[in-house]
């Protein structure tokens, strides 16, 4: 079904250039720029920020409990984003949250990314039945609501960071398996890899020294535009109580917590849902950006 | 035809296996023992060892599989242990709730999303285009549940003109059905815009236009139907994230469907249930895109014949 549906989602005939936007010399510097920006500072917020303000876990302050925005607590310092239901400074709980979101996000991607590109180069290179089993194997979870397979699985491994990576590594092997097999199709007749095995290399040497190499720029760019959703779902499986324990200060949980105090407190759920959208928005645009410039054709992928 | 709606068929049946085989799989590489697992820690010891003795767990593992397997065929996913009831039936009580959740979502995503993206396409790279695309763009990657809490503040809570959880009116069904819209909505106005502008400057419809029919026929009978070929398709893939998203939108609302009765019962570790509602969530989707196959089949008669 993936093959008919690819043939047909990609245009026939040669689709027309893109209007070339305004204020770049090359298609998406503006957002590249923008988005990077935006990027860069919540990485430098997520590795830095926990030691400029200290979050405390286990603290509890009942004078400063559910302080709006804005607001001096009892020792003095300014609590920007306001207070929880226990006393503990917003910020620094969305400061925390920014280096586990950001963290689950890359790790997930890694290992999706080996699990996926492993596969994806095993299939494309070997071809046959490998291939065979492999693809459907792929096509049948691409059938099946990711969302659905992450929510049986952690629920039965019970919530933790580790499982969470887990979790969503296995739901999001998929795409980078499709494009490894790609890029390993079209590179794999070339004339370097023909002359590189006439000169005696192995399959090995060849997958390392002429395959993988190929299969890098692509494999980032997808990587780009996937670790917005990663990042998302992490939230949203927190948010249910399966992502991250509720011990742990990611945004997903932060949420949840906030729900119960909405009539009194809108800040708790608000702030750290504004901080998870603008990330992820602005990771949308970079992939989006990143693909148009550097590969057009993943578009369908 | 026949020969195509049969091989669809068929591939729908494999997903189905598949998806219960990887539950099974699942159930048996977590650590613990899976009737334990299956009827949670309240079970007594003589309850236990009924269910191993059903589940075959002293058997091999083939065996155990082929009474899985005969087992789920007959939709006999055990008794839910909260109700006591049986875990299927369990499920499908809710369904028609999460089914009345989710059709009026996808209705105001098509009623809206549509025209949207026939606008954008038509005026594209104007400012209408670009506000559309913004507006797509931020609201296919605001988190939902979050979506959900914002207009709980502001619709419930503030202006206090709608109902914030619960149901009954039909008050109670416009945020959740809005919120669960929203991401839906959004990739139906990139995908009509895309597709309409990709199909715009083909031959046939200059041909349109050159034979000097007015543009409204240009646009909706000739160049619309090809374009909502691609469209037609995400439809069916975005229907399992709308089936997910209605999982969480449906526990900020505390809408009694199907995600919800999924959720409590992980948190009550109801397995039984857990199993049921997944896999028919699962073939709700993959009946769905069947569905969805074969009306691209007529939608475009050479998917018949090259597939």
């Amino acid at each position: 079904m993936s093959d008919v549906v690819s043939d047909l989602t990609r245009p026939t005939a040669p689709a027309t250039p893109p209007p070339r936007k305004t204020g770049g010399k090359r298609p998406g510097s503006g957002r590249i720029r923008f988005s990077a920006t935006v990027v860069s500072i919540y990485v430098f917020a997520a590795l830095f920020g926990p030691w400029l303000v200290r979050y405390d876990a286990v603290a509890t302050s009942t004078p400063d409990r559910l302080l709006p925005p804005g607001s001096r607590l009892s020792d003095g310092s300014l609590a920007i984003f306001g207070t929880d239901d226990v006393g503990r400074d917003l910020l620094a709980q969305i400061l925390q949250g920014a280096r586990i979101s950001i963290a689950v996000g890359v790790a997930t991607l890694l290992l999706a990314g080996i699990i996926g590109v492993t596969i994806g180069v095993s299939a494309g290179y070997f071809g046959g039945w490998l291939d065979g089993v492999l693809m459907r194997l792929a096509d049948i979870q691409l059938t099946f609501p990711s969302i659905l397979l992450a929510i049986f699985i952690a629920a039965l491994l019970g919530p933790s960071v580790v499982n969470v990576v887990i979790v969503l590594a296995i739901s999001n092997w998929v795409t980078f398996a499709r494009v490894a097999r790609a890029q390993v199709l079209s590179t794999k007749g070339r004339d370097f890899v023909d002359a590189t095995r006439t000169l005696g290399a192995r399959t090995w040497h060849l997958i390392r020294r002429c395959i993988l190499p190929a299969c890098i720029a692509p494999i980032l760019v997808v990587a780009t535009v996937e670790i917005g959703s990663v990042i998302l779902a992490e939230a949203s499986l927190s948010f249910l109580g399966l992502g991250t324990p509720t011990s742990t200060p990611s945004w997903g949980v932060t949420i949840s917590n906030g729900r119960n105090y909405l009539s009194d407190a809108w800040w708790i759920s608000t702030i750290p849902g504004i901080a998870l959208a603008v990330l992820v928005v602005s990771f949308g645009i970079l992939g989006d950006a990143l693909r148009d410039r550097f590969d057009p054709k993943l578009k369908n992928l | 035809m026949g020969a195509y709606v049969a091989r669809r068929l068929f591939f729908s049946i494999f997903v189905l296996w598949g998806a219960v085989s990887v539950i099974f799989l699942v159930l048996r590489l977590v650590p613990g023992d899976p009737a334990l697992i299956l009827l949670g820690p309240d079970a007594n010891p003589s309850q236990i060892a009924a269910l191993r003795e059903r589940m075959g767990l002293d058997e091999p593992m083939l065996v155990q599989y082929a009474i899985y397997m005969r087992d789920v065929v007959q939709l006999d996913f055990g008794t839910s242990f909260r109700f006591g009831t049986d875990a299927m039936q369990h499920v499908l009580d809710h369904v028609p709730n999460s089914a009345q959740l989710a059709l009026t979502s996808v209705g105001l995503a098509l009623v809206i999303g549509f025209p949207l993206g026939i606008i954008a396409a038509l005026k594209a790279n104007s400012v209408v285009d670009r506000i559309i695309s913004v507006f797509s763009l931020a609201t296919q990657s605001l988190p939902n549940f979050w979506v959900g809490i914002v207009f709980i503040l502001v619709f419930a809570r503030g202006l206090q003109i709608l109902p914030s959880y619960g149901q009954g009116t039909w008050q109670h069904l416009v945020l959740p059905s809005i919120t669960l819209a929203l991401p839906f909505l959004a990739i139906l106005v990139r995908l009509t815009r895309s597709g309409l502008l990709e199909v715009i400057h083909e031959g046939y419809v200059q041909t349109a236009r050159a034979k000097g029919l007015r543009e409204r026929v240009v646009i909706f009978p000739h160049a619309l139907r090809n374009a909502l070929i691609p469209v037609v398709t995400v439809i069916g893939l975005q229907f399992g994230a709308l089936l997910g998203g209605a999982v969480i939108v449906e526990t900020v609302f505390a809408w009694p469907g199907v995600g919800r009765v999924l959720i409590e019962s992980i948190s009550h570790r109801d397995y039984g249930v857990v199993q049921a509602a997944i896999l028919l969530i699962a073939a709700i989707f993959v009946f769905t895109n069947l569905v969805v196959d074969l009306l691209y089949g007529y939608l475009d008669p050479r998917v018949r014949l090259a597939g």
